[in-house]
Formats: C-alpha cells, sequence, structure tokens
C-alpha cells in the first residue's frame, strides 16, 4: 500500500516510515500540511494517516477543506478523541482515527477496515500459486472457489506472502501479529499456523517447518 | 443566594401603602366636609327659629308680649329627634321658656344671630340668640331671644356620612392596591422574559442575549452577555488545553513506542526483545492512564452541566462498537450486537466515553477468539445495555468496590490497566441519573457482565 503520512514530530514519522516499510508499504512523509498538499498532487495514495496539530495549521480544518475532493481513506491520528463537541465535529471528515501512541498491529487493522469499507483495493492482492490472496477482503480466491479467513489468519498470511521464501521466525511473527498489553506466548503462532495450514490444503500453498529457525511459505 | 424582598412584590406594597394613604386623607376630608355641612344647615335652621320667634314680640299695654308660634319649633324637628330649648329675656329677666339657658355672651348689635355651643344639662347643645328692640310703652327694651338644641341628630348624621366615605375608601384602596399588583407584574414582565429566554437555553449556548429589552435591563444584559463570553473563552482555553497537553503528552510517547516496536523487529537477542517489550508495555500503560485521566477530567468537567439532547442508545453504542471493531478484531474477538430503538435524554460524549470504556474492558479482559455480546433495549422505563464477556470473570473478591478510583480486579494479572475504566462509566451512568452494575456469569460458564442502566427519555 502507498501511504501519505502527514506529521510534524520527525522522530515519529521517521519510526513509522521505518515500521510501515518493514510491512512491505511506501511512505511518503509531508511534515506540513502545503507540503501535503504537494504530495496529493504529485501522486495517488491508497491512504492518508493525519496529524492534528501542525505546524501551518489544524488537520481537520485542512481535511474539511478536501474532502469535496479528495477520494482517499484518511485515518486522523490523534492525541485524543474527543474533548467537547467543538474539538471532536471536524473529525466527520476522516474514516476512523487512531490515538496515538499507536499499535502498528491496531494502526494496520484500522487501514484493512476502512479499505474493506471503501471497497478496497486491487493492487494489494497477493498471488499464491494459482490462487489470489486478497488482504483487504479476507479471502484467497482459486477457480472461482472463496475461502474466507480470519483476522489473525490474514494477518499472518500476509507477511508470509510479502516474503516468500524467506525464514520468518516465531519471535518475529509474534510481534506482528499482536499487540503487546497481552502476554501471548509462542505457542499462540503454533496454534495460527496450524489452522492456516487447514485453510490453504485445498488450495495448494504449504508452510513448511524449518526446525530451530521458523517457517517459511512455499506456492 | 440570598433572596432579597422581590421586586414585583415591593412595588405593589408602596403603590399599595400610597393608595392606603390617599384613601384615609379622601375619608377624612369627606368627614369633615360632611360634618361642617351639618353644623351649617342646623345653624341656619336655628337662625329661622330664632327669627321666627322674634318676628312675634310685640308690645302690649307697655308689656313685652310673645306668642310662641308652632312652626318655630316643627322646623326643628325636621333635624331628628333632638331636644330643644328656649329662653326669651326682657332686659335680662327671663319672660318665658328655660331660666338657666344662658349664652356665655349676649349678642351685641340687634338684628345679628350669634351662635353658641355650650354644655348644657348633661349635653352638648348649639344655641342661636338674636335680640330685638322692642317698644314697651315709651321705653324701648332689649329684648333676647335663644333656642339650642342638641346635636345628636347631626352627630349620626355626620357618622353616617363618615361611614360611607370609609366604605368608599376601603374599596378604592381594595381597587387601587389590585391594579398596583397587576402594575407591578406588568413592569416586570421583560425581566421574566429574558430569565425565562435564559434559563431555556442549553448548558453550552453561551451566544449572547440579543431580545429587545427596556433601557433600565440593557447594563444587566450587556454584563451578562460579557459574561457569558467570559465563560465561552475560558471553556474553549480549557478544552484547548486539554488537547494541547494531551498532544504534548502522547506525542513522544507515541515516538518512543514506534522507536521501540522498530528496535524490535531487528534486534535478535532475546533478553532485549524482553526488555523492549517492557518498554512498549509501559508506553501503553502510561498512555492508557492519561487518556483514562483525561477522560475523567471531561466527565467531571462536562457532567457539572449536563446536556440532556434525546439520544438514541442504540446509535451510540453501534457508533462505539465500530470505531473498536478493528481493536477487538485483532484478537479475533466478535461484537455480537444485539439492539432496539432506546431513546435517552444525556450527553453523546459522555455516553460514548462510558461506552467506549466498558467496551475497552470487554476487549481486555476477554480470551482470543471469543464473543463479547452487547443488549440494548428499552425495559420498563429504562434503557439497559448489557455487555457481557467470556474472559475469566471478576474473580472471586467482592465486586461492588471495582468502580472506586484505580481499583481493580484481584485476578487482572498480566493485562494493562488503569483502573478507572468502570469509575469513568460509573460517573457518567450517575450524571444521567442511571446505574452501573457488575456481575460475575456463571451459568454460562465464566465472563463478566456490566449492566448499565438509564431512564428512558
Amino acid at each position: 500500500m502507498r501511504f501519505l503520512l502527514v506529521e510534524d514530530n520527525l522522530e515519529l514519522a521517521e519510526a513509522v516510515v521505518k515500521r510501515l516499510g518493514l510491512d512491505g508499504h511506501a511512505v511518503d512523509h509531508a511534515d506540513t500540511l502545503a507540503m501535503a498538499d504537494d504530495c496529493l498532487a504529485a501522486a495517488d495514495y491508497d491512504l492518508i494517516l493525519l496529524d492534528v496539530m501542525l505546524p501551518d495549521g489544524d488537520g481537520r480544518e485542512f481535511l474539511a477543506r478536501k474532502r469535496a475532493t479528495l477520494e482517499t481513506p484518511v485515518i486522523v491520528l490523534t492525541a485524543r478523541s474527543q474533548v467537547s463537541d467543538r474539538v471532536g465535529a471536524l473529525d466527520q471528515g476522516a474514516d476512523d482515527y487512531i490515538t496515538k501512541p499507536f499499535d502498528f498491529t491496531e494502526l494496520e487493522a484500522r487501514c484493512r477496515a476502512v479499505l474493506r469499507r471503501r471497497g478496497g483495493s486491487a493492487r494489494n492482492d497477493f498471488k499464491l500459486g494459482d490462487a489470489v490472496f486478497d488482504p483487504n477482503a479476507g479471502t484467497i480466491v482459486q477457480a472461482g472457489q472463496t475461502i474466507d479467513l480470519r483476522n489473525r489468519e490474514i494477518r499472518l498470511l500476509e507477511v508470509f506472502a510479502r516474503y516468500p521464501g524467506q525464514i520468518l521466525s516465531k519471535s518475529q511473527l509474534l510481534d506482528r501479529l499482536f499487540t503487546h498489553d497481552a502476554e501471548v506466548t509462542e505457542n499462540a503462532i503454533e496454534v495460527y499456523v496450524g489452522r492456516l495450514r487447514k485453510k490453504l490444503d485445498t488450495v495448494g500453498v504449504r508452510i513448511e517447518t524449518v526446525r530451530g529457525l521458523g517457517y517459511r511459505i512455499c506456492a | 443566594m440570598t433572596q432579597t424582598l422581590s421586586i414585583g412584590r415591593r412595588l405593589t406594597l408602596l403603590l399599595a401603602a400610597i393608595a392606603a394613604l390617599l384613601a384615609l386623607l379622601s375619608w377624612g376630608m369627606v368627614s369633615s366636609f360632611s360634618g361642617q355641612a351639618a353644623a351649617r344647615t342646623q345653624d341656619n335652621v336655628l337662625a329661622a327659629s330664632v327669627a321666627t320667634i322674634a318676628e312675634t314680640l310685640r308690645s302690649e299695654q307697655g308689656m313685652v308680649r310673645l306668642e310662641l308660634p308652632y312652626s318655630a319649633f316643627a322646623m326643628l324637628g325636621a333635624i331628628g329627634e333632638d331636644r330643644v330649648f328656649y329662653r326669651v329675656s326682657v332686659a335680662g329677666e327671663t319672660l318665658t321658656g328655660y331660666d338657666d339657658l344662658r349664652g356665655r355672651h349676649t349678642p351685641e348689635s340687634p338684628g345679628v344671630v350669634l351662635f353658641d355651643t355650650l354644655d348644657y344639662r348633661g349635653e352638648t347643645v348649639r344655641m342661636a340668640s338674636v335680640s330685638r328692640v322692642v317698644l314697651a310703652g315709651l321705653e324701648s327694651v332689649p329684648v333676647t331671644v335663644s333656642v339650642a338644641q342638641t346635636r345628636n341628630g347631626i352627630a349620626a348624621v355626620t357618622a353616617g356620612l363618615s361611614r360611607t366615605a370609609a366604605f368608599l375608601s376601603v374599596a378604592l384602596f381594595l381597587l387601587a392596591a389590585a391594579l398596583s399588583a397587576i402594575a407591578a407584574r406588568a413592569s416586570l414582565r421583560p425581566l421574566n422574559e429574558i430569565a425565562q429566554s435564559v434559563s431555556r437555553r442549553g448548558p453550552s449556548d453561551l451566544r449572547p442575549i440579543r431580545r429587545p429589552a427596556p433601557s433600565e435591563l440593557a447594563p444587566l444584559i450587556t454584563s451578562l452577555n460579557r459574561l457569558m463570553d467570559r465563560l465561552g473563552q475560558s471553556i474553549r482555553r480549557s478544552e484547548d488545553f486539554i488537547t494541547e497537553a494531551a498532544h504534548r503528552v502522547r506525542t513522544p510517547l507515541a515516538t518512543v513506542r514506534a522507536q521501540a516496536e522498530i528496535a524490535l523487529h531487528t534486534v535478535t537477542g532475546e533478553e532485549e526483545k524482553k526488555s523492549l517489550r517492557r518498554v512498549i508495555r509501559a508506553v501503553d500503560e502510561s498512555s492508557r492512564s492519561a487518556s483514562q485521566l483525561l477522560d475523567h477530567a471531561t466527565v467531571a468537567f462536562r457532567a457539572e452541566d449536563l446536556e440532556r439532547k434525546e439520544l438514541d442508545m442504540s446509535d451510540l453504542t453501534k457508533a462505539v462498537v465500530k470505531s473498536l471493531s478493528p481493536t477487538a478484531e485483532m484478537k479475533d474477538i466478535t461484537f455480537a450486537l444485539d439492539d432496539a430503538p432506546a431513546l435517552i435524554r444525556g450527553d453523546a460524549i459522555l455516553l460514548q466515553t462510558a461506552l467506549r470504556n466498558v467496551l475497552d474492558n470487554a476487549i481486555k479482559y476477554s480470551p482470543p477468539d471469543t464473543t463479547v455480546r452487547i443488549h440494548v433495549q428499552p425495559v420498563g422505563n429504562t434503557v439497559q445495555v448489557e455487555v457481557c464477556d467470556q474472559g475469566k470473570g471478576l474473580g472471586l473478591g467482592p465486586v461492588g468496590h471495582l468502580t472506586e478510583r484505580f481499583r481493580r480486579g484481584d485476578n487482572v494479572e498480566g493485562v494493562v490497566g488503569s483502573g478507572l475504566g468502570l469509575t469513568i462509566a460509573d460517573e457518567v451512568m450517575r450524571a444521567h441519573d442511571g446505574s452501573l452494575a457488575l456481575r460475575n456469569l456463571v451459568e454460562r460458564g465464566t465472563g463478566t457482565c456490566v449492566l448499565l442502566v438509564l431512564p428512558l427519555a
């Protein structure tokens, strides 16, 4: 996916760009609303992550101004959801908001939810053998047959699909799949890999166990 | 606020007092005039009487003779049942009548009627005297005719007139008092209208008053408008302050968290990963506490003067469920919402904050792959929102104190939380005259139910 991140805090922006990059997303960063304008004029984005307080204005006002012509879904990054009607009212132009500090797993879940509501975006599909995996819809389609996946299975398969043939350790998968507020052990990964294997059986995609190292997907 | 006597009552009393004074004055004047008129009438009749008697004086063989005419006394009878006394004296000697009826003065010039009021035989009498010179033989002798009458009749007439005057004065006073009450109310009407238009406003409506008002009220309205303007500014400032403070605290936290997550992906040592996870958990914990403290402040701030708009609890719940769905999805938790239209009156922001905290708790304490059931329905004259999870329940400890500040259940190990979530929800319910109840689900295995009850609109 291609993101536009509008955020004036450079450290945070750098971390977000890097972290989303790890998941294979391309992120452009604008630190002012003026620069965001330029970026929007130059490229198409799947999603905009918009901070509320920016040096050259209020993100929500920018959104309210742009909304008429802007098709791209917007997730507002806010320090606080709502203090009063006055502060919250302009959020109506946004598709969703996420409260800082946010969990990247949650940010991705919200992006996916927004894209699903907006009807998805075809270019995020993955080819797995003769099957097509659409992470936004949560489906694998092969020869007209559709398999539905649950959230965590989608997420797991997405990670595998992004790194075909590469070995991913249980610990790496754990950090991508779970938020950090729940104590989960690596056993949970085994459980989800087990479920995913069962669903992928008919598709002809295998998830191999590499003893002592982790897992790898083979299409 | 100490209340002094109302302006309306003060005005009414003042006007009524003035009316009473005027009524008393008019009564006094009418009584005195009527008394004088009655006295003058008696004087006129007495004068006529003495004149008639004096007319009949004649001299016969050198002696003064008198024939008392009946009409002289009959005319006196017209006034009332008063007793009449008379005396005719010739050169100081009583010719006929009451010898002891003597005035203090004798009329000096003949033909002039002299009036006097004196005590005679225990009664007050009015006496008229006239003197006349009669030729008796060759001498001219002065003859004095006096007629006196008691004053009971005119006293009765005066008293009667005075009573009538008093009655009219009282009637006039009552009419004036009623009119002053109406006048007071009418002149206070603009004040009441302004007071009503202000009290009809919602708590957040701080627009200036633009009603036409009498010039006396203009300074009051101007200062009221100024006060509202200042209040509005101060509210906006505190809202801005909360937003700004949240931004300043949470943006660095977000930076730390994001950097820690990146580090977590790049380091390989188990020990380092463990510490980074601890960092992230600590950031989560402090950001959660910060947001709940802000929620708590918002609740306290808004509950002071609660907005009571008509709202559908099922719409509010749907919106909160939608916004929390991605969070729930990450744990493969499904929200099962079963709702019916349920109208209540309240503050949408506060109610959403309460619901968000309750649902957030449910997600937090639910194991993955479970369902959180939400029921919104009107029951009797209340609206009930029940949120049931399939977590481990509230533990065996007492359940009632869990809504206290910073209090957490005794089986929460391993879950990040501040202990403010239920306190916030409970405070919002109380502000809306509702309640929050907790119970362990025993009949369906484990789980917790939070029941929010609000009065139906």
